[in-house]
């Protein structure tokens, strides 16, 4: 943490101002050709509800800022973070992303975690022609110009985790109870799934669909359902339940007798950074969908869990050296070298430029070699099924061959649409 | 035919008593495990399905490590060897790895991981694995001491209704001592003897399932109802699922009475609290959120200290935290009481406000301290799992205790208020302040008194909500701790 004196904010202050005024006029080439650091965003909630999980987003891209600049940065310039906290507000996502862009004229901004925030940024980033890079697993049905996904399309995590389900090997599940909280992920997901299922032939009635507020507690009525769904055997649940209401639903889940042999919890907002704020004993034997987990077993795995715990302890941030890595932290840790590449291809910042080089980028992330799409602006990922364990780590139970293809727009929800923003611009309907 | 007869033969030595069978000692194993390491395809699968139908736990434990991607083939002198990978660590450049012998599993030292090849368990050879893994899991889940975990092995051995495990649970079932898992290793036999050839069987599977009120027959009971070829075995099915109906009407009835009460309890808890500061003292406590965070924070600072000082007898962290958690959040309460709002007695506005001050102060600082994330109690072994009370009803001993304390805070507040001199100072001051404090009732002592016992069962309500939801800052604003009218 750096101290500023009020001398330096006023010096900071002064100059900022004059650049305001001076920068008008003056050609911008002449700022690109000095030495001076680049700056790149960071648009994390620092406090309210969402903290809890993005607060490590912040942490894992300064430290992949921090490797960069260690190794001299980019194109012999350093980048200097601009960290701002939208407070898991969405309108105030909308304003510091605008203060990002046109204030402090930042190159690139990492950011975002739920959907909703995201929405809130986007016509922010398409006007003023910005750069978002976006971590996290959400619902697909997006294709924005101007932001690159590095987090999980529904086909790479909700459809392959439901086809592991039915498989044999998976344990040929037949009936689907699907529970989620109430918000804008959860619904798209499972409306996804629903269609996905009725593809395959599963009939309407051995599909449940159920919503709970945020921070819902008392989960004894639809454990009582889901007990009574479950009774013929061959039942599953597909959770989308996020946040705090899971240790109450897992916890009850447990109470009632139901146990993970008979009917397992496919999670898909679990990942080892919510585990660690819980007693895991309830969960222990359920399963979850991601595309990366702390315990993949790969040396540039072992470097990068090892390099966080020592940033987190150097940093003095809480929880120190038993921190975790999980799979948006992972997402949010490659983007940022994703741009770097990008940067380096074109040897600009420029965000036209950039964009263009990204596409077919790829780097070896600690879970494996990535790659990004070469038109839709979305990330080749693996697909790993973890069953959750007593400490809190996941053992790897099924992993896709190779690299799974990002589809934003799911073939059971709407196979008539694409995206691709090399021979189309972004979403386009396909012939049929 | 032959398939299914390697199946029979495979669960026969999956789940009798000592599942030993006729294992091959390593040496005559080898060229299986040559196959294994070199082989094609078929001669892989053939050499998994042979290791898995020895039942040897130890070739078990091999598939398991093939599975999961731990077992490398390595060649020395023109012999190839199977091993089991164990803990990885790196030197330098170089990633190592400790190898283990692939039957006694006896340790053959460090070697680099580049001098291995994987013996990669592709889908197909996964496959084959996992019947027999599965069989020898629910072998072990059979044997286990808790009787959830052997319940719902046999619940499993129900839902997949293999008829070669029948001879298996028959002998379990003789041995079982366990009630609940003698009636879920009985269904599993009837729902196997369902899919029998012999249709009088078949009737009689369906009349057992009846009187067992088996649940989980439903399904497969319909299906006979509609399907059956004699009218007998459709009767029977429908006689069965008429009883079962009847039944599970009865268990739903109990469970949602039971579900009331439990949430009424919560309630009460709750609000016990809240409505004896605001009944006798008039005074709107808005900190009734926090001084119940404060509870549930006591609980989690008292487990932490078992942990750390006394492992040991963790589970018996919660009846010490009950009463610290009454004492903390009291003290906070008298504390607030002689501090601030005895100064704003009789003015209702004036002590919301204060209070709802007070309530930021205690919710900032337990996030100051504690931090913004949640923090994790654990459900102590004896407040988790549930008690079977009759088939198809579960009643979950958290709830149960919340209940029970309940029903302990309501009497004894009554018998406090109603059976004691402190209660009747305390009734005195709240009918007449000024004529009891004439007769020498110390009312300012019996205001702090109050309010620290209404705070106390605030603490109290907190420290037994740990076992049903949350434990964070915020704790007040989630929806089970609604002890306010929004």
């Amino acid at each position: 943490m750096t101290v500023y004196s009020r001398r330096d904010f006023l010096k900071g202050s002064l100059a900022a101002g004059a650049g305001l005024t001076a920068g008008v006029g003056l050609p911008r080439i002449l700022a690109a050709q000095a030495k001076d650091p680049i700056k790149i965003g960071v648009l994390h909630s620092l406090s309210g509800t969402m903290a809890i999980s993005e607060v490590s987003l912040r942490d894992v891209v300064l430290m992949a800022v921090e490797e960069i600049n260690e190794k001299g940065g980019v194109l012999g310039r350093k980048l200097q973070p601009v960290v701002v906290d939208p407070a898991s507000n969405w309108d105030l996502f909308a304003e510091k992303a605008k203060q990002l862009l046109l204030q402090d004229k930042v190159a690139v901004v990492f950011g975002c975690w739920t959907s909703v925030s995201r929405k809130s940024v986007l016509p922010v980033f398409e006007n003023n022609n910005g750069l978002l890079f976006y971590p996290v697993q959400y619902e697909g049905e997006e294709c924005s110009k101007n932001v690159f996904y590095t987090g999980a399309t529904p086909n790479q995590q909700l459809i392959p985790a439901a086809e592991y389900l039915m498989s044999k090997e998976g344990g040929g599940y037949k009936k689907f109870y699907l529970l989620g909280t109430d918000y804008v992920f959860p619904r798209t997901a499972n409306k996804i799934l629903r269609a996905y299922l009725r593809a395959k032939g599963v009939p309407a009635d051995s599909i449940e669909e159920e919503y709970t507020p945020f921070n819902h507690q008392d989960y004894q009525t639809i454990v009582g359902k889901i007990k009574r769904f479950a009774s013929g055997g061959n039942a599953a649940v597909l959770s989308t339940i996020n946040g705090d209401s899971n240790v109450p639903f897992y916890k009850e889940f447990a109470n009632q007798g139901l146990r993970s042999e008979n009917a397992p919890i496919m999670a898909f907002s679990v990942a080892e950074d919510e585990l660690r704020g819980m007693d895991t004993s309830a969960l222990v034997g359920h399963l979850a969908a991601w595309n990366y987990y702390q315990s993949v077993d790969t040396p540039q795995n072992r470097k990068f869990v090892q390099a966080f715990k020592a940033y987190a302890k150097k940093q003095n941030l809480p929880g120190g050296d038993r921190r975790v890595t999980d799979d948006p932290m992972e997402a949010a840790y490659f983007g940022v070298h994703i741009w770097k590449q990008a940067v380096e291809k074109t040897r600009a910042t420029d965000v036209d430029a950039v964009r263009k080089a990204v596409y077919g980028q790829e780097f070896v992330a600690p879970g494996g070699k990535i790659k990004m799409d070469e038109a839709n602006h979305h990330t080749y990922k693996p697909v790993l099924i973890g069953e959750i364990l007593k400490d809190g780590q996941f053992k790897i139970v099924s992993r896709s061959k190779g690299l799974v293809k990002a589809e934003p727009w799911s073939e059971y929800t709407s196979p008539d649409k694409g995206c691709d923003w090399v021979k189309h611009k972004g979403t386009y309907q396909k012939k049929a | 035919m032959r398939r299914l007869l390697v199946a029979v033969l495979a669960s026969l030595a999956a789940l009798g008593p000592g599942g030993a069978g006729a294992a091959p000692p390593g040496g005559d194993a080898d060229p299986l495990l040559a196959d294994l390491a070199t082989g094609s395809a078929d001669q892989r699968e053939a050499a998994v399905t042979a290791l898995g139908q020895t039942g040897d736990p130890r070739w078990l434990a091999l598939l398991g490590a093939l599975r999961d991607g731990a077992v490398f083939a390595r060649t020395r002198g023109g012999r190839t060897e199977v091993v089991v990978a164990g803990t990885k660590s790196t030197r330098g450049d170089e990633d190592l790895v400790e190898i283990q012998s692939a039957y006694a599993r006896a340790s053959l030292g460090v070697v680099a991981v580049a001098d291995l090849a994987e013996v990669a368990a592709d889908r197909r050879l996964r496959l084959a694995i996992k019947p027999f893994l599965d069989a020898e899991e629910v072998r072990g889940q059979l044997r286990d001491a808790d009787p959830a975990v052997r319940r719902a092995a046999a619940v499993k051995l129900g839902h997949q209704a293999s008829p070669a495990a029948a001879p298996g649970i028959e002998a379990t079932l003789a041995a079982e001592g366990d009630r609940w898992v003698r009636h879920a290793l009985a269904e599993a036999l009837a729902l196997i003897h369902l899919a029998d050839p012999d249709p009088a069987r078949r009737a009689a599977a369906a009349r057992r399932l009846g009187e067992l009120r088996s649940m989980n027959a439903v399904a497969a009971l319909q299906r006979l109802a509609a399907a059956a070829a004699s009218a007998a075995e459709r009767a029977a099915a429908a006689r069965a699922l008429k009883r079962i109906e009847r039944w599970t009407l009865l268990t739903t009835s109990l469970e949602t009475a039971f579900q009331g009460a439990s949430l009424a309890s919560i309630l009460v808890l709750m609000a016990l609290g809240l409505a004896i500061v605001f009944g006798l003292m008039a005074v709107i406590n808005m900190a009734h959120g926090e001084l119940m965070a404060l509870g549930a924070y006591s609980t989690f600072v008292v487990q932490n200290w078992f942990r750390a000082v006394a492992p040991a007898s963790l589970d018996l962290y919660f009846l010490v935290a009950l009463p610290v958690a009454f004492l903390v959040a009291a003290a906070v309460g008298v504390a607030l009481e002689r501090g601030v709002i005895r100064r704003l007695y009789g003015r209702p506005l004036e002590t919301l406000l204060l209070t709802w001050g007070a309530s930021l102060i205690i919710q900032q600082g337990l996030r100051l301290w504690f931090g913004a994330a949640n923090v994790d109690v654990a459900a102590p072994r004896w407040l988790s799992g549930g008690l079977p009370v009759m088939v198809g009803l579960t009643l979950p001993w958290n709830r149960l205790f919340i209940i029970g304390l309940a029903a302990v805070a309501v009497i004894a507040m009554y018998a406090l208020l109603f059976r004691t001199g402190a209660g009747l100072r305390i009734r005195a001051v709240t009918q007449n302040r000024a004529m009891s404090a004439c007769l020498g009732v110390r009312a300012g002592a019996v205001d702090a008194v109050t309010f620290g016992l209404g705070a106390g069962l605030a603490g109290l309500a907190g420290c037994a909500l740990t076992q049903i939801g949350n434990v964070g800052p915020s704790a007040r604003t989630t929806s089970s701790t609604r002890s306010w009218w929004w």
